[in-house]
């Protein structure tokens, strides 16, 4: 977990100043109009993405497409409430308006924002392409053609293969009335495979993918196009001979990596500030209190270099951190942006994130993980005398407020003393928030973070997500299958 | 202390763009830059919302935006790019950068615009917009939310916090083109309030839940107050919910989630699932499905109650092909994938004029109004011929596979003892599989409700497994 040599990077700024006519003068004059009503904070923020993707379908390559979109949210903050208005027209006209729009949040005298912007250094935790944004798209193309050989190579069941690539550059501005002023340029990046094996009359699918914040190099050992291919290929065959899951409740070991989706869906979440500043979470007021077993130490942690989740600074300008969230089960911190930060008189943990331009910024996640522990993982397995082993997952979901949470295992395996036996079928594991991670007995010495794969949603925004964890064993939770 | 209200902006004159000009604009721009084909779409939108917690304003939001989305063909070859840039620049980038990408990819005979006789525009007025939803005030539209929040607030003591009441308005308007002639564009308009409160217990457990009501028209939204009163109910009744053993037990959708096994079946017809055989539909057509009092259709023509549009409603697809009603599934038997025409074609089928259009991408496949045909019980009736079960009002997680059929997700609700509603249940799972599911509903409510583009009434589905404790 190493945080590269801080450098500041003045082409982030420049190419805003450059391509859409931006100047700290009509910064200013903005800020200015966004506190012409009064209020307490206002903020720009300016962002500009270019995207592509590119598949291949049926050994075809089928479809290429990319999207360019500019524009600039305005906010003005006034005690709890927000003003927010946005425009995708860059004019100095429409910028205004924008920012007169956002003013009438507040009602008091105007207000002076502070002269001058001071830029701190920020991390610099991933490669930003200099010149011009020509995409090899022969190199991109490769990537996706060899997964489809990879996995249609791997079994004669196999009779389905998608193979898609995403990528996109994010360069973002921010200026705010209290001086503060941040650039960044966010590649990101994504290669995903997807089949469909039959067998007589049983088909089933299989999936995997894997991604960050990288170039192209990243594409090798557990995210090469063969590697995800022969995944995605493999948890289809498997399938076509799972029994139905079991139902009820049992113990769990849960593999390492992806599976860490059950740490963002039972404390993650509940832990942003903004539930907790209006005690709509259920972990509200549970700071300093046992909420896991003395086993378990979560953090999140936006400074990884490459990963999916990290940012060099947050859709506040803040820059991202380490946040000790749990630590030998005592609840210790919640993720704050700004506004919360001010609010309940805390530390802003730089996780105030938005999915674009046209979005008010919120606390969030940005790679979430559960610390090693001592245990080794066939120890773990051999350890549980009836149970289940669940290695790979699909989405999840939870109620922040009375804490319940699902997360749906789509790779999973029955153990039967202590030994791993039938894969099972898809099927849902529910658990309580503040409870769930009471029951970790055993971590395992494996912690590994997933492979690029994750976009979490709140309130109708996506951003990607890391997460990961070590083997871990819970003694008790609830299996949602239909078996006996 | 009586609050200030914020005022909405003074307006900036719209720039009155013809979307329709534009997008076929495009399209003759990208024909002239070498395209075979061509087919644009331009979108412009604007919004308003605003949120009122523990009656303060928390947030209010007011803006607008347009984009501009282009396919182009290259004989079998196509790719598409999108652009919020609408300055001649852009478009020229817009153009220039799609023909750049279709010269990548590779010939695919199924591809390419639908035939010059298939396209067409319903011309009757399908009534999807309403001029009324700006018409009030900026402190009005607050006073909407703050209406809808105290109602909920006031309901109960127990109710004493609150994610808040909103008031959302907004109205778009989008033009199709393409190098085969076709141009059509309409606008569509859509308000809407909500209330989210959060009850709490004597042991200090929370609850939450919401409700809204949402219409093309001000004039046809719920008063705040029926939404505040109704959101509290939904509320309070999860109050001291608790597991319950795992057993197999009928299980009792209300209509408001049994919206979501449609929204399954919907995926699972639809075309691009089937000629990839993802889908447990794949090759039923003709076959008994569900039980044979089932009937699902989708309509993109429909006309609510209120004679308004339905949210489903459009006078053509996302290749410019009139809209129609399709019958999917009819006294149990399936009779119709739904498709567009690139799915069509690789089935050997007509399109059933289902193609989604965003602006990016090549068309998706895309329902109007999706609806399973009411019976005649009651949902009061339904529940009171069930000795033991569970009554499920929320449903939560990704656990539907199309594929295998297998589903598996979280559920809240209430307990069915005697044909009466006891206790609020939660922390289980339901599961079963889709193709036994829609084969083993025992009872269809008579309550269908389009409270968006997909409605189903009551449902119960016997042999489904209650995981919990």
């Amino acid at each position: 977990m190493t945080n590269p040599a801080a450098s500041p990077n003045p082409g982030h700024k420049r190419y805003f100043f450059e391509k859409f006519g931006i100047t700290e003068s009509l910064l200013e004059r903005c800020l200015g109009q966004a506190l012409s009503a009064g209020g307490d904070y206002a903020d720009l923020y300016f962002e500009s993405v270019t995207a592509t993707s590119l598949g291949v379908d049926e050994q075809i390559v089928k479809s290429a497409s990319q999207g360019v979109s500019a524009g600039c949210g305005i906010r003005v903050l006034s005690g709890e409430r927000t003003g927010y208005a946005y425009t995708d027209n860059l004019s100095p006209e429409r910028l205004l308006h924008a920012a007169r729009t956002a003013a009438l949040i507040a009602s008091g005298p105007a207000k002076q924002p502070i002269q001058g912007f001071t830029e701190a250094p920020s991390a610099n935790l991933y490669p930003v392409p200099t010149g011009g944004y020509d995409l090899d798209l022969a190199a991109r193309l490769e990537l996706i053609l060899r997964a489809d050989r990879a996995a249609r190579a791997f079994d004669n069941r196999i009779v389905q293969v998608r193979a898609s690539y995403a990528e996109s550059l994010r360069r973002i501005l921010i200026a705010a009335s209290d001086g503060a002023f941040a650039s960044d340029t966010q590649p990101l990046c994504r290669l995903n495979v997807f089949v469909i094996a039959k067998e007589e009359s049983l088909t089933t699918k299989g999936s995997a993918g894997g991604g960050g914040r990288a170039g192209l190099d990243q594409f090798i050992g557990s995210k090469s196009p063969e590697f995800l291919a022969r995944e995605a290929a493999r948890g289809a065959i498997l399938q076509l001979s799972a029994v139905p899951a079991p139902a009820g409740e049992m113990q769990v070991v849960l593999g390492p990596g992806w599976p860490g989706i059950l740490l963002h869906e039972a404390v993650g979440h509940g832990l942003e500030a903004d539930f907790n500043r209006k005690g709509t979470s259920a972990f509200a007021g549970l700071i300093g209190q046992s909420v896991a077993s003395s086993k378990v130490t979560v953090v999140d942690n936006g400074t990884i270099a490459g990963r999916r989740g990290s940012l060099n600074v947050d859709d506040e300008g803040s820059a991202t951190q380490e946040t000790v969230l749990i630590e030998g089960c005592i609840l210790k911190g919640y993720l704050s942006d700004k506004l919360s930060a001010r609010l309940m008189g805390m530390a802003n943990t730089g996780s105030g994130r938005r999915e674009n331009y046209q979005s008010i910024p919120m606390p969030r996640m940005t790679n979430t993980y559960m610390l090693a522990g001592d245990d080794a993982p066939e120890d773990i397995l051999r350890s549980v005398k009836h149970g289940l082993y669940a290695v790979n997952f699909g989405g999840g979901q939870v109620d922040i407020t009375n804490g319940k949470f699902v997360f749906s295992a789509s790779e999973a395996y029955l153990i039967e003393d202590g030994k791993i036996t039938a894969p099972v079928r898809d099927a849902t594991l529910i658990g309580n928030g503040p409870e769930a991670l009471k029951y970790v007995s055993m971590v395992g010495n494996d912690l590994k973070l997933d492979e690029g794969i994750g976009t979490c949603g709140k309130d109708g925004q996506s951003v990607p997500v890391g997460v990961g964890m070590p083997t871990i064993k819970l003694d008790k939770m609830t299996v949602g299958g239909t078996g006996r | 202390m009586p609050e200030t209200v914020p005022q909405t902006a003074e307006t900036v004159p719209a720039d009155d763009l013809d979307l329709e000009s534009l997008a076929a604009d495009v399209v003759a721009q990208a024909v002239k830059a070498g395209a075979s084909d061509a087919e644009a779409v331009a979108r412009e939108g604007d919004e308003f919302s605003v949120n009122v917690r523990m009656g303060q304003v928390e947030t209010l939001k007011e803006s607008g935006s347009r984009g501009l989305g282009l396919r182009v063909f290259l004989g079998k070859r196509s790719a598409s790019a999108s652009t919020s840039d609408l300055t001649a620049d852009g478009i020229r980038q817009l153009v220039s950068g799609a023909l750049a990408l279709a010269r990548v990819t590779e010939e695919d005979p199924f591809n390419g615009l639908p035939e010059p006789g298939e396209f067409g525009s319903l011309a009757v007025d399908q009534h999807l917009y309403y001029d009324d939803v700006y018409s009030l005030s900026g402190p009005e539209r607050i006073e909407r939310a703050r209406r809808t929040e105290a109602a909920a607030l006031a309901a109960d003591p127990r109710i004493s916090n609150s994610d808040g009441g909103s008031f959302d308005a907004s109205t778009g308007r989008m033009a199709l083109a393409n190098s085969r002639g076709f141009v059509g564009g309409y606008r569509s308009s859509y308000a809407g309030i909500a209330a989210a409160p959060l009850a709490k217990d004597a042991d200090g457990k929370m609850q939450r839940d919401g409700w809204w009501s949402g219409a093309r028209s001000l004039a046809e939204l719920d008063s705040p107050e029926a939404v505040g009163k109704e959101a509290a109910r939904r509320a309070l009744r999860r109050l001291g919910a608790r597991r319950v053993p795992t057993q197999r037990v009928p299980i009792v959708f209300s209509a408001e989630v049994a919206r979501s096994l449609l929204g399954s079946i919907f995926e699972a017809a639809s075309g691009d699932a089937i000629w990839r055989s993802a889908s447990f539909l794949a090759g039923k057509l003709g076959e008994t499905i569900a039980a044979a009092n089932i009937t699902i259709v989708d309509d993109h023509t429909m006309f609510l109650p209120s004679g308004a549009g339905g949210f489903g409603t459009a006078p053509f697809d996302g290749e410019g092909l009139p809209s129609q009603r399709n019958v999917v599934v009819e006294n149990g038997v399936l009779q119709s994938y739904l498709l567009n025409t690139y799915s069509a074609r690789k089935l050997g089928m007509k399109s059933t004029h289902n193609a989604s259009r965003g602006l990016a991408g090549a068309p998706g496949i895309g329902c109007g109004n999706l609806f399973l045909a009411p019976g005649a019980l009651t949902e009061e009736q339904i529940i009171a011929q069930i000795p033991a079960g569970l009554y499920v009002t929320g449903l939560m997680g990704f656990g539907t596979n199309v594929v295998t059929g297998d589903y598996s997700r979280g559920a809240t609700g209430l307990w069915i003892e005697n044909g009466q509603l006891t206790h609020a249940v939660e922390e289980v799972t339901v599961a079963g599989n889709l193709t036994e599911m829609f084969k083993n509903i025992t009872a269809i409510g008579s309550d269908l409700v389009f409270r968006g583009s997909i409605a189903s009434p009551t449902l119960r589905i016997d042999g489904m497994t209650v995981a919990g404790e």
